[in-house]
Order: C-alpha cells, then sequence, then structure tokens
C-alpha cells in the first residue's frame, strides 16, 4: 500500500526543525531513517498530517565520544555508529548489540536514536540503553532541553516519553567503569529479525575479581525493556566460578512475557533466562580479562 | 473527505532532481511518492521492483550515493539532489554485463528474476567494500534479500564467483 498524503518539510538546521514541529503539534511526526516509520505510512497505521524530514539538518549528524561516554546525534545511521571505532573502543555493546539489528542494507538508513524513539520492546538499542542507564536529549521550540534517563523514557510499545513538538537531539550511552564486562545475546527465527527473546548485560567486579554488579535488560519481555538487578543472585561470587543456572531461574521468575504466533509465554520466558545467563556470563567472563588487560583504566 | 480528525493537507508537488545511472533526471512528486515508485512511474526505470513494500523482501534495493538502500523505505524528495544507481546502471555504457551480472548468469543464480535487480545492487556494493568476502560475510551480506525460487546456494556461488572475476579484471 501507499501512505496517505502529508504536508512535507524540509528543514535545515535544529531551529527550524523545532519550530516546524511546534507548529505541527500532534499532528507532526518526525522522518528520520523511516525504517520503520515508512512500514507503519505505507501500511496506513499511521497518517501524520505533517511529515518533518530531518535528513537535511546536518548538525544532528554526530557521533561523539567524550564526557566518559558516546554522544549519538539524530543524524547517526546504525551503519556509521556501527563502524566507528571510537564507539567500539568506549561502549563495545553498542556495536555487539547493532550487529543485530535488522540487516545491513536496513541499518545504511536506520538511525540509532530513532530506533529509541521508535521504542519498541523487541528492538535491541532500547535494551542497551536501558542497562547502560543511559539518557535521551529531547528539545522543543522555545524550551531548551531536558535530559531523560532511559528507566523514565520507554513507556509503553512503541511509546516513549517524547512528547508532540519534541525531537529528540541525541542520546548518551554511558561507558564501562573499569573491571567491567558487556555482552548481548538474542534468538531471532531469522538472523536480523526482531529477536524472540534477548537480553543485554552488563557485570562489574570488585578488587578481588568477585562479581560487584549484574544487570540485565531484556528484550520482548514485556512492554518496555525489562531491566533486572541480578547482583544479589549471583552473590558475590568469583567470575569464573558463578551458578548459572540459578541466573537463569531467577530471571524466569521475574519475568511475565507475552506469548504470541511465534513464541508461547513459557517458551519465551524459559528462552530469556537462558539468554539473559548467558550474556551475563560473557560479561563476566570479558570483565575478567578487562581486568587483564594491560591497559586497565575504564574504557 | 477527511474521516480521522486530520488537519487537511495540500498534497503540494515538489520539484526534485535525481542523478540517477549517472543521467541527470527531474521529476515532480507528492512528498509521499516513494523512491521505488518514483524510479518505476515517474523516470520509467522498471528494472527495480517491488515486492512488500515494507523493508523485508529486499527486490527494491537501489544504491543511494553508493549505498544500498531500501527505495521503497525513502521518499523521493527526501533524496532530492543525490546520487541513484539502479538494476539498469550496473552494465556497461555498451551494456556489457558487469563482473557481478556475469556470475549471476554463469553460475544460475536466478530463476524467474524478480528478486535479482535486489540482489544485484546488494552484492556490488558489497564487493566493493570487501573484494574478498568469506561464505559468512557473503551470507551476512545477503541475508536482507529473499528469493523464493533458487534456494541460494547458488546465488552464494555467484557472488564468490563476481569477487573472482573483478580479481581478474583488477
Ligand atoms: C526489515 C526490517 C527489519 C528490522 N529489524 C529490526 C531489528 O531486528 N531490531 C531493531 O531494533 N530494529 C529493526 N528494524 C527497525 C530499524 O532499526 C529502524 O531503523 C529503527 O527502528 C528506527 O529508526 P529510523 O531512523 O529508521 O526511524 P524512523 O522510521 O524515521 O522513525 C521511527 C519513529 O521515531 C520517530 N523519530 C525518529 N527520530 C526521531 C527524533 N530524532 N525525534 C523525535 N522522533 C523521532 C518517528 O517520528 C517515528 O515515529 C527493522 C526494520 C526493517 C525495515
Ligand atoms: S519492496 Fe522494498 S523491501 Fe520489499
Ligand atoms: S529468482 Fe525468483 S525470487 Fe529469486
Amino acid at each position: 500500500m501507499k501512505p496517505s498524503a502529508f504536508d512535507y518539510h524540509a528543514p535545515r538546521t535544529l531551529g527550524e526543525t523545532l519550530e516546524v514541529l511546534a507548529g505541527a503539534g500532534p499532528h507532526g511526526k518526525v522522518l528520520a531513517g523511516g525504517q520503520s516509520l515508512i512500514p507503519l505510512l505505507n501500511m496506513r497505521l499511521a497518517a501524520p498530517s505533517h511529515l518533518v524530514d530531518i535528513n537535511r539538518v546536518t548538525s544532528l549528524d554526530t557521533i561523539a565520544v567524550r564526557d566518559g561516554g558516546v554522544r549519538v546525534g539524530a543524524l547517526a545511521r546504525h551503519a556509521a555508529v556501527e563502524r566507528s571505532a571510537a564507539v567500539a573502543r568506549a561502549q563495545p555493546l553498542l556495536g555487539a548489540a547493532l550487529r543485530l539489528v535488522a540487516h545491513p542494507v536496513i541499518r545504511n538508513r536506520g538511525t540509532v536514536v530513532g530506533s529509541l524513539v521508535h521504542a519498541d520492546p523487541s528492538a535491541e538499542l532500547p535494551a542497551v540503553l536501558t542497562v547502560l542507564d543511559g539518557s535521551v536529549r529531547l528539545a522543543r521550540h522555545g524550551g531548551g532541553e531536558r535530559d531523560v534517563p532511559a528507566g523514565e523514557f520507554f513507556t509503553g510499545p512503541l511509546e516513549s516519553a517524547t512528547e508532540p513538538g519534541e525531537l529528540a537531539v541525541s542520546a548518551f550511552f554511558p561507558a564501562l567503569p573499569a573491571r567491567a564486562g558487556s555482552a548481548f545475546c538474542e534468538v531471532a527465527r531469522r538472523h536480523g529479525d526482531y529477536a524472540m527473546a534477548g537480553a543485554a548485560a552488563v557485570v562489574v567486579l570488585d578488587e578481588d575479581l568477585r562479581i560487584a554488579s549484574a544487570r540485565v535488560a531484556c528484550v520482548s519481555a514485556g512492554p518496555v525493556p525489562v531491566l533486572l538487578d541480578m547482583s544479589e543472585v549471583c552473590a558475590h561470587r568469583p567470575a569464573a566460578s558463578d551458578d548459572w543456572d540459578a541466573v537463569a531461574r531467577a530471571v524466569r521468575d521475574l519475568i511475565d512475557p507475552e506469548g504470541d504466533i511465534h513464541a508461547t509465554a513459557g517458551y519465551r520466558r524459559h528462552l530469556t533466562g537462558v539468554l539473559a545467563a548467558r550474556a551475563l556470563r560473557i560479561a563476566a567472563q570479558e570483565a575478567t580479562e578487562d581486568r587483564d588487560d594491560a591497559t586497565g583504566g575504564p574504557r | 473527505m477527511k474521516t480521522d480528525g486530520r488537519p487537511a493537507v495540500s498534497e503540494a508537488l515538489h520539484e526534485i532532481t535525481l542523478t540517477v545511472n549517472g543521467v541527470v533526471r527531474e521529476a515532480k512528486v507528492p512528498g509521499r511518492r516513494l523512491l521505488s515508485d518514483c524510479l518505476r512511474h515517474e523516470l520509467g526505470l522498471t528494472g527495480t521492483h517491488v515486492g512488500c513494500e515494507h523493508g523485508v523482501c529486499g527486490c527494491c534495493t537501489v544504491l543511494l550515493d553508493g549505498d544500498p538502500v531500501r527505495s521503497c523505505l525513502t521518499f523521493a524528495v527526501s533524496v532530492d539532489g543525490h546520487e541513484i544507481t539502479t538494476v539498469e546502471g550496473l552494465s556497461g555504457p555498451g551494456g556489457e554485463l558487469s563482473p557481478v551480472q556475469r556470475a549471476f548468469s554463469e553460475c544460475h543464480a536466478l530463476q524467474c528474476g524478480f528478486c535479482t535487480p535486489g540482489f544485484l545492487c546488494t552484492v556490488t556494493a558489497l564487493l566493493r567494500d570487501n573484494p574478498a568476502p568469506t561464505e559468512d560475510e557473503v551470507v551476512e551480506g545477503i541475508s536482507g534479500n529473499l528469493c523464493r525460487c533458487t534456494g541460494y546456494q547458488n546465488i552464494v556461488k555467484a557472488v564468490h564467483r563476481a569477487a573472482e572475476l573483478m580479481g581478474d579484471e583488477a
């Protein structure tokens, strides 16, 4: 099918973009990579009267590694963030997750910030932002900017804290501290599809290489990314000898996923437990190696 | 005629200029015109095929400033001023087939041919960026393109064969 008609706006600056968005209010939609929005328009599941295309606002096409993390501008495409060596050094979980997002051709066009605002509970990047305690920066005409932490940004399936008239200008993914590791594990029906279940994990060790903190954000397990703190369950054991089966059981008990045509609720619960424990185990392993790294220090 | 409380929209036409296969082309399109439809209808380039119109099948893949993208998930007006390469632009000036096209033909990498334009564009960019891909890299590279006929075996073979042909020519 084809989209229904809309008024097309092509601002070139951030100021112009915010002005147009303010004018359009609830009838306006931002067009970034279009890789989620255009399918919805084609199927007429969305029919905004004003489309505000930010693809010419080149000042939003930024990837900056600073202030202890990675700040990704609204026009940075998945592929550019995935390819950035500086991002890989500062926050390897981003690249690991991006390689699981759709296919390379979709990643050439889709944006990281667009994926966050789209807020699909099956998407990888919202889970990454959640487990890292990142944030999204929103701006509106005449209203300045506000930073919304990940825990408040995702409000429901395909719903975020972005209000009508607001533009998400960037997202911030904090770097990991020293002696930390991360991993993303998922199972999809076909490589590149949205995952049936998956988990982004971050493990931080103490000076004796025992698990000080273990966090995991699960995808497709609820209306928003489901953040679980497994630190207690990991019981401050040495990374190499933890009881990962107990972790998997604890995750299964904590989540309440829904079933659909691809997976029953029970299967999804089981799979999430397995994947969360696997991601935590790999992250713990990586954290141990991080400690052994000759360079040491924060990455 | 509006039924859903949306404010009326004007459906204004936008004049756009695209460089398609090296030729500067102009078109007048409404904002909602998909690049796939602009190529096929306004510009008469029907080599770009349309299967699903939601990004899944890959038939409509074209090169935007050299990078493969879904033309069904791109508005023509968004890429005003940019360069597009379609399957019609892959062959040489005298119509001789490109190495990728020759390899597809040699290896029987197509049956009905509906998916082929998308594969050819995707693979052309893949081999440009990675002239000697591993088996895994080939499979990952074409994972976003569906083919209902061939079972993919010969397509994978053709990608390796194209890499060989391009190596020989270099
Ligand atoms: C075949 C296919 C498979 C896919 N598989 C996956 C997958 O496995 N995992 C995954 O995570 N994603 C997947 N995607 C989606 C893809 O990652 C999208 O690129 C992403 O979800 C949205 O980014 P975008 O830039 O394309 O946003 P758009 O489609 O342009 O916009 C999405 C939504 O966000 C809003 N928006 C975008 N940017 C802003 C902004 N800066 N400020 C305010 N609002 C904004 C838009 O108004 C719209 O509502 C897939 C897509 C396709 C077509
Ligand atoms: S028609 Fe564009 S991906 Fe199927
Ligand atoms: S050759 Fe028929 S779909 Fe691929």
